[in-house]
């Protein structure tokens, strides 16, 4: 089984570019192009010397000993949430603004859910002196207010969304209109693992960093390259394709991704694509999503933004229809719990997102000896004001 | 032949118009029709709401939202369109986005149109590659047309290649932008019009994008056998009744 996307833009079924022709110029262009410009010498260079001295990568694995000691199996954690910027968002959005340079573009788009990849973008585009243009929704814009500011101070300007349901899938829309209406000079940075082809392969590779320097530092920790398992949240799944990418094809390493319940998948304020979504198409693929029965898209629920998104990306759609990947989904209550819970045990605050990943452990038993890497996506610093507010503190 | 393809073959400038079906009022779909029909219009696209319309600017956009929140669905459009034949004989196309055709099912979606009597489809995030491989052949089982869009950046092998899989007209979006966001057209898109006419492919174009009064239409026919109108006729219907659809469709010719 192959589980990387296919020559025409597919991961089995899911995948493709569903969109319309004014888009057509610009993503047929990257698409003849991102693996060459990835492979070129010099753009290899100068994203590996981005990521070492501005990102500040590797990101350490570490193992977590309280916490593998309350769960009686060995649990690392990719620190992700060391990297500049506080999550792994900065991976993919140092090698798009290199590609969109090596494309000649001058001006940058993004759309932002939390403001995680708004802010990375905008980091990105201050580094490189681009004009940065990020889409959030109305409501986003209300409840993330740091990260706007953060956005501003780095001198990007952000535009409300104001369609729809004015949350994260209406910023994307929003995005794609403004590519539409600046088909010559625009890059289109894209957050997530999703989009029309080729956008979910470039990022997953721009991720796959992730997985590559998990190889090497368990070697060095437990002298072996392959963990029994890889853990990671999905929202549109940009953290979990960079954990998972160099362990897809080693059988051996079982892979969990885990979705976010919110307040359960049948209470209707859910956004487990894996389980309430239908094959359908979305900004621009194939792939799982949820919808009516009549094909409009629906506003998922998820006490975290990062994971408040109707769909997933295709490669995640095909690791869950093919069985290669076990989706699990973990509600807000739960994932709070081990937000909670790894403050106390190991003194790191995570993301909401990356406490869903946390949150396994309570539901699934490894054994003593079972080597466990977790994706530490997100720093918490973001959602303080959820946690305080939740837990009362 | 369809009536895409013979009212294509008459001596005139087409006018064509979109509305969103189930705007203002879910109930509007057949009574729009028949006027525009007796307004002397050409062809009419039935909008399919969509939640999600990437093509679309603010106006489109707004009607597709509040035809949906009226109730409107694909198996409403179809109830409300069963008997349309019996009461108007112009070209009907339906414009809407793949997914919910998806769902619906592509060979169902067809040959309820055939049924129906719709002539043709417009899907705008259809790809041409994913059309020819994959859904040529159940479209012309079923008699329908299918249109294609063509932009300022599309390329003319890529051009020719649409009009080579194409068997009714060519939708040319008049510049680079969503619908309904522009007035009035300026030198590039008179480069761009002349340039498409002077390539002579086999199917007529016809402009779509920023048509919305007398001026544009005639700047847009001057090169192509015709002009859609969408988002300005939007405007107008929330704003007037169907029986003043005459007005609108006199102010622009």
């Amino acid at each position: 089984m192959n589980y990387n996307v296919n020559e025409k833009g597919y991961y089995g079924k899911f995948g493709g570019a569903y969109i319309p022709e004014m888009l057509y110029p610009n993503v047929e262009a990257l698409r003849q192009n991102y693996l060459k410009i990835m492979a070129e010498p010099s753009f290899k260079e100068e994203f590996n010397q981005l990521l070492k001295d501005y990102v500040g990568r590797p990101s350490p694995l570490y193992f977590a000993k309280r916490l593998s000691e309350k769960y009686n199996t060995k649990i690392y954690l990719k620190r992700e949430d060391l990297n500049h910027t506080g999550a792994h968002k900065i991976n993919n959005t140092i090698g798009q603004i290199l590609m969109a340079k090596r494309l000649g573009k001058t001006r940058i788009i993004a759309e932002t859910g939390a403001g995680q990849h708004g802010v990375a973008t905008a980091t990105v585009c201050a580094l490189m002196g681009l004009e940065c243009i990020v889409y959030m929704g109305e409501i986003d814009i209300a409840r993330q207010a740091p990260n706007v500011a953060r956005m501003k101070m780095l001198g990007a300007t952000v535009v409300p969304a104001l369609s729809g349901s004015r949350t994260l899938k209406d910023a994307t829309n929003e995005a794609i209109r403004d590519w539409i209406n600046n088909p010559v000079d625009t890059h289109y940075i894209i957050g997530s693992a999703i989009g029309p082809h080729p956008y979910p392969d470039m990022v997953t590779r721009f991720q796959s960093v992730i997985s590559e320097e998990i190889k090497w530092q368990l070697k060095a920790h437990e002298g072996r390259e392959n963990p029994d398992y890889v853990v990671a949240c999905i929202g549109g799944g940009s953290n979990a394709a960079g954990t998972y990418y160099h362990f897809l094809h080693d059988e051996n390493v079982n892979i969990i991704a885990v979705e976010a319940a919110g307040l359960g998948i049948d209470s209707g304020e859910s956004a487990a694509t894996s389980v309430l979504g239908k094959e359908g198409i979305i900004h621009g693929c194939k792939t799982l999503l949820m919808q009516t029965k009549d094909g409009q898209i629906t506003e998922p629920y998820s006490i975290s933004a990062g994971l408040d998104y109707p769909g997933v990306g295709p490669m995640h759609a095909h690791l869950s229809k093919t069985g290669r990947a076990e989706f699990m989904s973990i509600t807000d209550a739960d994932a709070m719990k081990a937000g909670l819970e790894l403050s106390k045990l190991e003194g790191i605050i995570p993301a909401i997102e990356t406490a869903h990943a946390l949150a396994i452990f309570e539901y699934k038993t490894f054994k003593t000896d079972d080597v466990v890497v977790v994706s530490l996506s997100g720093r918490g610093d973001k959602d303080l004001d959820t946690y305080v507010k939740y837990f009362k503190l | 032949m369809n009536r895409i393809q013979n009212k294509l073959k008459e001596n005139k400038k087409i006018l064509s118009i979109y509305f969103t079906a189930g705007y203002p009022s879910l109930n509007d779909t057949v009574s729009i029709i028949q006027n525009l029909e007796t307004s002397d219009v050409d062809m009419i696209e039935i909008g399919l709401p969509f939640s999600d319309p990437l093509a679309d600017g603010p106006t489109i956009q707004a009607s597709s939202s509040k035809a949906l929140k009226n109730g409107m669905t694909t198996e409403i459009l179809f109830n409300q369109l069963k008997d349309i034949r019996k009461t108007v004989s112009i070209p009907l196309i339906i414009m809407g986005y793949f997914n919910p055709m998806l769902q619906y099912g592509v060979e169902a979606f067809c040959k309820k149109c055939q049924e129906i009597g719709i002539d043709g489809l417009i899907i705008p995030d259809l790809p041409v590659d994913v059309y020819s491989e994959d859904y040529k052949s159940t479209f012309e089982k079923y008699g329908l047309v299918n249109v294609f869009l063509i932009t300022p950046q599309t390329s003319d092998e890529r051009i020719r290649f649409i009009d080579s899989i194409s068997n009714g007209f060519i939708y040319m979006v008049s510049s680079a932008s969503v619908t309904g966001s522009q007035s009035g057209f300026g030198d590039d898109q008179k480069y761009y019009f002349e340039r498409i006419s002077n390539m002579d492919l086999k199917n007529p174009q016809i402009v779509g994008f920023g048509i919305n009064n007398r001026d544009t239409f005639k700047q847009a026919t001057q090169y192509a056998k015709g002009a859609i109108i969408g988002s300005a006729f939007i405007k107008f219907i929330a704003e007037n009744t169907v029986e003043n659809i005459k007005q609108f469709v006199q102010s622009i010719r």
